[in-house]
């Protein structure tokens, strides 16, 4: 009979274990658990206690490495969130499918401390969905040791193409801000909707695929700093953090333009504890907070009142605020009509499975 | 085998692993059968179309998974064989070294290996200082991010498994059918080619499964040491799932999903046929 007591334990084990994943989403508690998905590397932890000190709210904190892992995620409904920080071009795609609950920014106390200039901006017009929390620009990365003066002097996108550089190139793999350098190259916007262009800037890609060294994400800050790469495009803060660890990279926002990208926190319609969510965003956007966050992740803040108490050495860091003429050259991303997303999304993957 | 006893209630003791079956096994398997055969909520047979369409990919997943099973094999076997004849305390500690990697995880290993193998990684780094010694020059090797690095990722990662079943059979062989054969006058290679050998397939034949199947559907391997220019059929499966491309589409996926479990099936099939014939007509003796 004992065999029959084990398995019978390891059967009440593996039922107690199934039910404990049902009470992911247990709301009956009595202290409230916000679960705040966000991109990795991006916020300063203590601020997070601090929320929890000041409101006794919990805060369940997760985070995801691109627009698309976090999008699949939430469609799939295998979690739930309360608050996310998606890109700009997602922020519409989820507004399109009403994922996202409208946010009462009257109530939010720090909300005019955010400036203007960043809000209402085409992917969320009316205001209504989201509250910026980041912004910044994809900017061109490249060793100074390594790479030419003469090859750079121009500050052109065109330094990513250099067959000089072949094998010591990386490149995005993902498909948006890939095409992105691809387009502007080309001359073309990088929310383009004729497929001709497309079509041209994938042929890009694919000529630009024979120098490369390879497709990264992360790994870039690895790649970079070993200098096993000389020459990679990334977005302006994580570049700083590689200039950071080694004095001989530099970076340029290229001259023919860039993607301009906000990362702002919205709300999911589905959250059960939306007055908390929109506690837990006016806290990020308090001044002190703002700050601390700011210094931790070097990219550009919308928040006034906190740049304006930042270190001259950030404050004025033409890379994390570019001036206003570079801006002029940036573009930001909207979201793609569904037929330029499958033909996005055919190009890309004929770029990795044809040889 | 002797009689069967019984203790306890056979349908209570089963009940755990029978549950884990239907919850983590089974239903997955016939999701994804659903969504392999249907667009949104209606039968189609469409999605299929992929298959040809991505007839590349599942060539190269195959291509690379063949080199790697073959490698694995031709590394293994005098491994398994030097192994299984040494003394009993070296074959306790070899076994240990050969199963040692495995307590690490995968991921960890493979990025290890990228460090490695990097024009500025661990090899070329000592390369170049010792060309440095004799006063030249040295470029270093091109030895990631191309498909032999990804090849290499697979030896690397599922040799044991290639190892450790042809060991064990190689240890069940009888000495005195050995010994018999050396009686009746066979050579060494004789023995080695109409003894050993043929008592040996078993293990070779789950070796080969256990190295090929997993070489076949790796994901992960191609991004960290193939630089993520190719796809093999495993990412492909993820980018499906997962949207990365920019379309989430679960049909295509499970399609693409449907075909791997099936080339697998006929893998396995196909060497447990194997694996009876040579027990038929090498192992009829035992």
């Amino acid at each position: 009979m004992k065999k029959a007591l084990v398995s019978l334990v390891l059967a009440v084990c593996m039922l107690v274990s199934v039910l404990s994943f049902a009470g992911c989403s247990d709301n009956t508690e009595d202290t409230v658990t916000l679960n705040v998905y966000n991109w990795g590397e991006y916020i300063d932890l203590d601020t997070l206690e601090m929320f929890t000190e000041q409101t006794g709210i919990e805060v369940n904190y997760t985070t995801y490495a691109s627009n698309e892992e976090m999008y699949a995620k939430i469609v799939s409904g295998a979690a739930s969130y309360d608050v996310v920080v998606p890109s700009e071009y997602m922020i519409a795609k989820m507004i399109d499918e009403g994922l996202l609950a409208e946010i009462h920014t009257d109530k939010l106390e720090n909300y005019s401390l955010i400036g203007d200039e960043y809000k209402g901006l085409s992917y969320d017009p009316e205001e209504k969905y989201s509250v910026p929390y980041t912004w910044g620009t994809v900017v061109i990365v490249y060793n100074t040791k390594y790479v030419d003066e003469e090859d750079v002097k121009d500050q052109s996108i065109n330094l990513l193409w250099n067959e000089k550089y072949a094998g010591k190139i990386l490149m995005f793999d993902n498909p948006r801000d890939a095409f992105a350098l691809s387009l502007i190259k080309l001359g073309y916007s990088l929310n383009s909707t004729n497929p001709d262009e497309w079509q041209e800037a994938a042929e890009e890609l694919r000529n630009q695929k024979d120098i490369l060294q390879a497709y990264v994400m992360d790994q870039i800050f690895d790649k970079m700093i070993s200098e096993e790469a000389y020459i990679a495009p990334y977005y302006a803060g994580d570049a700083i953090v590689m200039m950071e660890e080694n004095e001989d990279l530099a970076a340029y926002v290229p001259v023919e333009g860039a993607n301009m990208f906000f990362d702002s926190m919205c709300i999911l319609k589905t959250s059960e504890h939306k007055e908390e969510a929109e506690k837990f965003i006016d806290f990020m956007c308090s001044t002190e907070i703002a700050v601390m966050n700011a210094e931790e992740v070097w990219y550009a803040i919308p928040q006034l009142e906190a740049y304006e108490l930042l270190e001259p050495e950030q404050k004025d860091d033409p890379m994390v605020y570019p001036p206003q003429e570079v801006l002029d050259r940036c573009e930001v991303f909207v979201n793609l009509p569904q037929d330029i997303m499958q033909l996005q999304s055919k190009l890309w993957i004929s770029l990795k499975t044809e040889y | 085998m002797g009689k069967t006893v019984t203790v306890g209630n056979k349908k209570v003791m089963l009940a755990p692993f029978s549950s884990w079956m239907v919850v983590f096994v089974f239903i997955p398997m016939a999701l994804v059968v659903y969504f392999a055969f249907t667009d949104g909520d209606s039968f189609t047979l469409s999605n299929l179309q992929y298959i040809y369409t991505y007839r590349h990919t599942l060539w190269l997943s195959v291509e690379l998974a063949f080199i790697a099973t073959a490698i694995c094999l031709v590394l293994a076997y005098p491994i398994a064989y030097i192994l299984s004849r040494a003394s009993e305390r070296i074959q306790r500690n070899a076994t240990l070294i050969v199963m040692l990697p495995m307590w690490m995880n995968f991921l960890v290993r493979t990025y290890a290996w990228m460090t490695l193998l990097e024009n500025n990684g661990i090899i070329n780094s000592a390369l170049r200082g010792l060309a440095g010694l004799f006063g030249s020059e040295f470029d270093g090797f091109a030895m990631v991010n191309n498909r032999g690095a990804i090849v290499l990722g697979m030896v690397y990662n599922f040799l044991p498994y290639m190892i450790l079943p042809i060991y064990t059979a190689l240890t069940k062989i009888d000495n005195s059918l050995i010994e018999a054969a050396r009686d009746l006058g066979s050579g060494g290679f004789q023995v080695l080619k109409r003894v050993i050998f043929p008592l040996s397939i078993p293990g070779i034949i789950s070796g080969i499964t256990m190295v090929f199947i997993p070489s076949l559907s790796t994901f992960i391997i191609s991004r960290i040491l193939g630089g993520s220019k190719d796809f093999l059929i495993g990412d492909l499966i993820e980018d499906f799932f997962l949207g990365n491309s920019g379309v989430v589409n679960y049909n295509i996926g499970a399609a693409l999903s449907l075909v791997l479990m099936i080339m697998i099936f006929i893998a396995t099939f196909f060497m447990n046929h194997f694996d009876k014939e040579a027990k038929t007509t090498a192992g009829g003796t035992i």
